[in-house]
């Protein structure tokens, strides 16, 4: 969660009025724990750069500035992470992903999940397993073995598909909607 | 000054005032909480200097550099709380560099032989080792609170010493705090007798904490009032803590985003519902919006919501804070956009205190909507708004006019424009009108943070208008010189003033040097500063002690440079201790 930066030591300080205090490297790892970054730069074009094609709106950033502290900042960066690995998923595909529909064979009724949520085949199957109660007498290493129900998808062409073969994000973007079927039907 | 407060002798006439005995004098000054007050009447006369230091309890160092640690022990030998302040304001945006200082090891060993029945000890902006939190637990039998807001340091090692070392501790507040994971289950070394907690805010803390040892804990501190969780600790686990702690005053809740199941929220809502308490509330990284609700009950009596690392949008956001009716406080990201401040400026009519942080401060292209507008309408709709801290990225005369002509009451008032120099978006003009606005209205203005783009104008009014003013923080300010002096020259209260990045020289340095001593500090970084103005300074004044840092390689010895020799910053501040010892290379003392 914490993103420290090392601060290279020089500065320069441009006249009076000149609004940027330049800082010459770009981002560097740390090597080591947890102290306080002297500051927090980015810099994403140096002075002397002047390549025309430099990404737009981009601007050395001055050290310090705005006076953010650095504790929120790292949290920060850590919910705006997780937000935008959100954001990614659910920009995937049209109309992939998001709400679909879950039946499990003999419930009365069907649930609704919101397949953006999760981060992956293990959080969907323990959410599952709370919704339905499914996978309840199998055990926490989940997978095969004793198992009595399998996850199974509808993708955008119709088939009915065995969930875990694809990456998770592909995955999302082509499940339609899903199915818990009994174990010995899914062979 | 004078209210013996005693009863009169019996038979012969009353001795006269002066020669009331001390233990009259100290209890007449128990009556003056302030230590401004106190300060004063301690000096009057030997007698009242003597009665007022022996009988003082309660003593705040806001520079820990200027008083040496002994002369505080020497000089209130009877002090049970004690809080003191390192590190200029400035090194939480990181000007300052790593190494500065602000120990807290001498105040700890000076502490431990000259305070040992001490009972509370708070650092802020300090370096606490675990060194110094085993000698803490070990030291002061009736040890009772510790709080560190901003220290770096120490290590969950030094909590275990914490946890097992202080049987009476009833508070435990870590805000803001680096610490170093040892992976050391301190939370354990609480021992089972041990129920006098009524603060627990680990809120900093990176690590994973053992949830059963939390929850033992939690049920055996019947009198745990604030509970302040880190971000390991998940949804259903607060839950199950919550039933433990109905009696809840203020709570800092852990993560609050989990995948969005039925049967959590309903555990969640039912489990604030029993919180009848419950006042405060913080916390709520990346809280998601579906679990909002479940507040829902608490909303209505809370005074204080923190939402402030909470990125939530959108309706659910503004539905939440609609339903706070009394809230007083109200920390939030600029999530809330314009829209949201116009329902808490409808619905939150006892705010007192309103902080907006940025949601994407070195983003420009990441538009919010949060402009001046939604400060107007909060200004214009709670009366009792006094205290404000708003970043946004544009701002208009017209608008702080507004807002000052709305709101005579600010104490503090802190605008951040997240671009420096930025102009009146609409007429292009500097924004020297409208903060003159809020310091010719604001009578009672203690604290001021300007932003966007001022000429020196500004600081003529602000030097002949804020009167109370204790605090200024200036960046991206100003034309010349002009603008110190008139700081310098004015602003009868000050006792802070932090800039950087403006065009302010020596001269008006120079000029104004004696108001340096009766400031508490000075700090200019990336200004105009010569070394030889520096060394005027330290001449001239030698109760203030002129700290030089150059980020330069290999800090230089200053004796080696010329009197013309360009300074980027300078820390100065007033101080009976001399100059210190515990300096790092690229800090030098002038």
């Amino acid at each position: 969660m914490v993103m420290e930066m090392m601060i290279d030591a020089e500065l320069r300080l441009g006249p009076p009025g000149c609004d940027v205090t330049v800082v010459q490297p770009a981002r560097k790892k740390p090597a080591s724990a947890a102290k306080r970054p002297s500051s927090v730069v980015r810099s994403e074009a140096s002075g002397t750069d002047d390549h025309d094609d430099a990404s737009p709106a981009s601007k050395v950033q001055v050290v310090g500035w705005p006076p953010v502290r650095a504790y929120r900042k790292n949290a920060f960066h850590a919910a705006a992470e997780a937000a935008s690995a959100r954001t990614t998923a659910k920009k995937g595909e049209q109309g992939g992903g998001l709400y679909v529909k879950v039946s499990m064979d003999g419930a009365p009724y069907l649930r609704k999940v919101d397949l953006r949520t999760y981060d992956g085949y293990r959080e969907l199957r323990d959410a599952l397993d709370v919704l339905f109660g499914c996978f309840s007498s199998s055990s926490a290493d989940g997978g095969g073995g004793g198992c009595q129900f399998a996850i199974a998808y509808e993708d955008k062409d119709g088939d009915l598909m065995l969930a875990g073969d694809v990456p998770w994000d592909m995955f999302i973007c082509s499940c339609k909607k899903l199915r818990i079927m009994r174990g010995s039907e899914a062979r | 000054m004078g209210r013996g407060g005693s009863r009169a002798s019996p038979a012969a006439a009353a001795p006269p005032w002066h020669a009331l005995p001390d233990e009259v004098w100290e209890h007449a000054f128990s009556f003056l909480p302030a230590d401004s007050d106190r300060g004063a009447a301690a000096a009057s006369c030997r007698s009242w200097l003597r009665a007022e230091r022996r009988s003082r309890r309660r003593l705040a160092v806001a520079n820990c550099y200027a008083a040496s640690p002994q002369d505080a022990v020497d000089r209130f030998p009877s002090v049970r709380a004690v809080e003191v302040k390192g590190k200029p304001h400035f090194a939480d945006f990181g000007l300052v560099p790593p190494a500065w200082g602000a120990a807290a090891a001498p105040w700890v060993e000076a502490a431990a032989d000259g305070w040992p029945l001490l009972e509370e000890l708070s650092f802020k902006r300090m370096v606490v080792t675990d060194d110094c939190l085993e000698i803490i637990a070990a030291s002061f039998r009736n040890f009772q609170v510790l709080r560190l807001v901003s220290c770096e340091g120490f290590s969950t090692a030094g909590l275990s010493a914490i946890a097992s070392g202080c049987r009476n501790l009833r508070e435990l507040d870590l805000q803001e705090n680096e610490i170093e994971d040892c992976s050391i289950q301190w939370l354990n070394l609480f021992p089972e007798s041990f129920t006098s907690l009524v603060t627990l805010n680990f809120s900093c803390l990176e690590g994973d904490v053992n949830i059963t040892v939390l929850d033992r804990l939690v049920t055996r501190c019947h009198n745990l009032k604030t509970l302040k969780l880190n971000n390991a600790i998940p949804l259903d686990k607060l839950a199950n803590l919550l039933r433990k702690a109905p009696q809840i005053v203020e709570l800092g809740t852990g993560k609050f985003s989990a995948d969005y199941h039925l049967d959590l929220f309903l555990k969640l809502e039912s489990a604030f519902s029993g919180c009848k308490s419950l006042r405060r509330l913080s916390g709520a990284w990346d809280a998601v919006p579906e679990y909002l609700p479940a507040f829902y009950c608490v909303c209505e009596g809370l005074t204080s919501l923190n939402l402030s690392y909470a990125t939530v949008r959108g309706p659910e956001l503004i539905k939440f804070i609609g339903r706070c009716k009394n809230l007083q406080l109200l920390w939030v990201m600029d999530l809330i956009e314009d829209r949201g401040l116009a329902v808490v400026a409808s619905s939150c009519n006892k705010l007192q205190e309103l902080r907006v942080f940025p949601s994407a401060p070195f983003d420009a292209a990441e538009q919010v909507s949060l402009t001046e507008r939604g400060l107007v309408d909060v200004s214009a709709s709670c009366p009792m708004l006094e205290s404000v801290l708003y970043f946004c990225r544009r701002m208009t005369n017209e608008a702080l006019i507004t807002i000052a002509k709305n709101r005579p009451n600010f104490t503090c008032f802190r605008l951040c424009i997240l671009e420096p120099h930025t102009p009146d978006y609409i007429t292009h003009q500097p924004l020297d009108v409208g903060f003159s606005a809020i310091v010719e209205s604001c009578k009672g203005l203690r604290r001021l943070s300007v932003s966007g783009l001022l000429t020196d104008n500004v600081f003529k009014s602000i030097g002949a208008h804020a009167d109370r003013l204790e605090m200024l923080s200036i960046a991206f300010a100003g034309n010349s010189d002009l603008g110190l002096h008139y700081i310098l020259s004015g602003c009868k209260s000050l006792k802070k003033l932090e800039i950087r990045d403006c065009p302010f020289g020596d001269k008006p340095l120079l000029a104004n040097a004696a108001k340096l001593e009766t400031m508490r500090s000075l700090w200019m970084s990336s200004c105009s500063l010569t070394l030889g103005a520096c060394r005027q300074l330290a001449r001239k004044m030698p109760r203030l002690s002129v700290e030089v840092m150059n980020y330069s390689r290999g800090a230089c010895p200053l004796d080696s440079l010329t009197d013309e020799s360009p300074i980027e910053t300078i820390y100065v501040y007033r101080t009976i201790a001399g100059p210190r010892s515990d300096t790092p290379a690229c800090v030098q003392i002038v």
